[in-house]
């Protein structure tokens, strides 16, 4: 079993450890209900250095991360960031991950922690013809999400950052005799940053940052509230609402597949799709949680399952996602009644639309006007 | 871990205890910690008919749902409304306002089948 370099801190601060991806991680400390509280209304402090991140250099990288991800590498800017997913000839989804362009012909890939030898094993067997060099330099990085309204405002207490980080931006930030990427990304709806340092830097940097929020209300937060987070801000989660035979157009993600003429792996695959499952949220009354695996119904017909849902704090409903037979436009309108069969009992839900929640995202830094 | 003596627990970490001859059942502080925050406690009516070892109900936190297992056969008498609104009494106080339900067992020599506050205490050590 893996631990990260703060496994140690998560067991002092009473975190409860639990199994993922053979790591063993906190997935709470204070309870998932005061962690959500504070990640929304002040700051929550994660430690999700479990994840891959690949470092590919090389004049060839931009054309090789270009054919890999459905996105458009060529138009992503330096010190930019995007979200797409790299997808198999026949257009599933190997995993959904995030493309730092750190300069002109280096990048950095952030992948999912359960995915990483999968997808490394995959863009080496990709890079045949390329001119670029392939790191998978997870193990050397750790990685800390700071999520909330008062991130931002915490992190400049201990070190500089840009006057203006936009969101989806990153910069190289030199601290305590190292340098750290900062990009202003998340994984929870609300404004946060995310923190790439080298392994031996993190527990200086997660004492350092949770003594910074003390007086803002910074909490330390746990994999089970990221869970809730995500599902609130409508975000997928691979495994879940994304797996191998799951391709980005059904998923909702038609965003992140580029038009044009470049080729991507997955491309002609797609082109041909015409999917025969829609992506749904949906939220419910009561407190029966909709879970994974929950068979969906319309009328009395099972079309679909759960693929992922929670209770919403903010909303004070339990709320869902998942996936139903295409039908006619009726059927997946807003408002629409399903029903979720949860220990035999079909319980009504009502169609809505995702993020179940306003995200709180700031698009520009606080040094911006 | 803070068990009443007075308590018999299983190993599905419920607990039971007698009281004015009928008998009252919740789970342990250690099962509401595992959960995580409790959000739906979901009980039987009022008449319904348990069996030793078959589940009753079913309690529900955000990350899991798990099944109640009846420690004791009988009737149930008496369930803890509050939980309805209040599910976070599990949670807080698992042992007297988180309590579930209540039982009118036929056979007493059930709840001697089960591990004392000690024996369960010992019980849970070896579960990690």
């Amino acid at each position: 079993m893996k631990k990260t370099a703060l496994y140690q801190k998560h067991v002092d601060l009473g975190a409860k450890m639990v199994e993922f991806g053979g790591w063993l991680m906190p997935v709470q400390y204070a309870g998932v209900l005061k962690e959500h509280d504070a990640v929304r209304n002040r700051a929550g402090l994660f430690d999700v250095s479990h994840m891959g991140e690949f470092f590919v250099a090389g004049p060839g990288a931009t054309a090789f991360i270009d054919r890999i991800v459905t996105n458009d590498v060529t138009t992503l800017a330096e010190g930019k960031i995007l979200y797409s997913v790299m997808c198999k000839e026949d257009g599933g989804v190997i995993d959904d991950l995030l493309v730092y362009r750190l300069s002109t012909d280096r990048y950095m890939l952030v992948v999912n922690a359960s995915n990483r030898d999968k997808d490394f094993a995959w863009v080496c067997t990709q890079k045949a013809g390329y001119d670029v060099t392939l790191e998978d330099r997870s193990d050397d990085t750790a990685l800390l999400a700071l999520q909330g309204p008062r991130a931002e405002e915490i992190f400049r207490k201990i070190s500089d950052l840009p006057d203006d980080l936009c969101y989806y931006e990153l910069c190289e930030v030199s601290h305590d005799g190292a340098l750290m990427i900062v990009s202003r990304t998340g994984y929870t709806g609300e404004d946060g940053l995310e923190i790439y340092l080298p392994q031996e830097k993190v527990e200086a940097m997660w004492d350092a940052l949770l003594k910074a929020g003390e007086a803002e209300g910074i909490a330390p937060a746990g994999l089970a509230v990221r869970d809730l987070l995500r599902i609130e801000a409508g975000y997928s989660l691979y495994g879940h609402e994304l797996d191998e035979s799951i391709d980005p157009l059904t998923a909702g993600l038609s965003w992140v597949v580029k038009r044009g003429d470049a080729d991507f792996i997955g491309k002609s695959a797609l082109a041909d799709l015409k999917p025969s499952r829609r992506r749904i949220a949906f939220t419910m009354d009561g407190k029966v949680i909709p879970r994974q695996g929950y068979p969906l119904f319309v009328g009395d017909e099972r079309e679909g399952d759960v693929t992922s849902g929670t209770l919403s704090p903010v909303l004070q409903k339990p709320v869902g996602i998942g996936y139903i037979s295409g039908r006619g436009k009726k059927a997946l309108a807003e408002g629409a009644t399903l029903f979720v069969e949860v220990r035999g009992k079909k319980l009504p839900a009502a169609v809505c639309r995702a993020p179940f929640i306003k995200p709180g995202i700031k698009r520009r830094g606080h040094g911006s006007s | 871990m803070d068990l009443p003596d007075h308590l018999r627990c299983s190993k599905e970490h419920e607990w039971a205890a007698e009281e004015d001859g009928l008998v009252i059942i919740g789970i342990t502080d250690y099962a509401q910690g595992e959960l995580g925050d409790v959000v739906y406690v979901e009980l039987p009516e009022v008449g319904t008919f348990v069996k030793a070892g078959e589940p009753f109900g079913v309690v529900e936190s955000v990350k899991s749902v798990s099944d109640l297992y009846a420690p004791v056969t009988g009737e149930v008498v008496e369930i803890n409304d509050n939980l309805e609104s209040e599910p976070e009494f599990v949670n807080g106080s698992p042992y007297e306002s988180g309590w579930m339900i209540k039982v009118k067992c036929e056979d007493q020599s059930e709840l001697d089948k089960l591990m004392s506050a000690s024996e369960y205490i010992a019980y849970v050590k070896t579960l990690g």
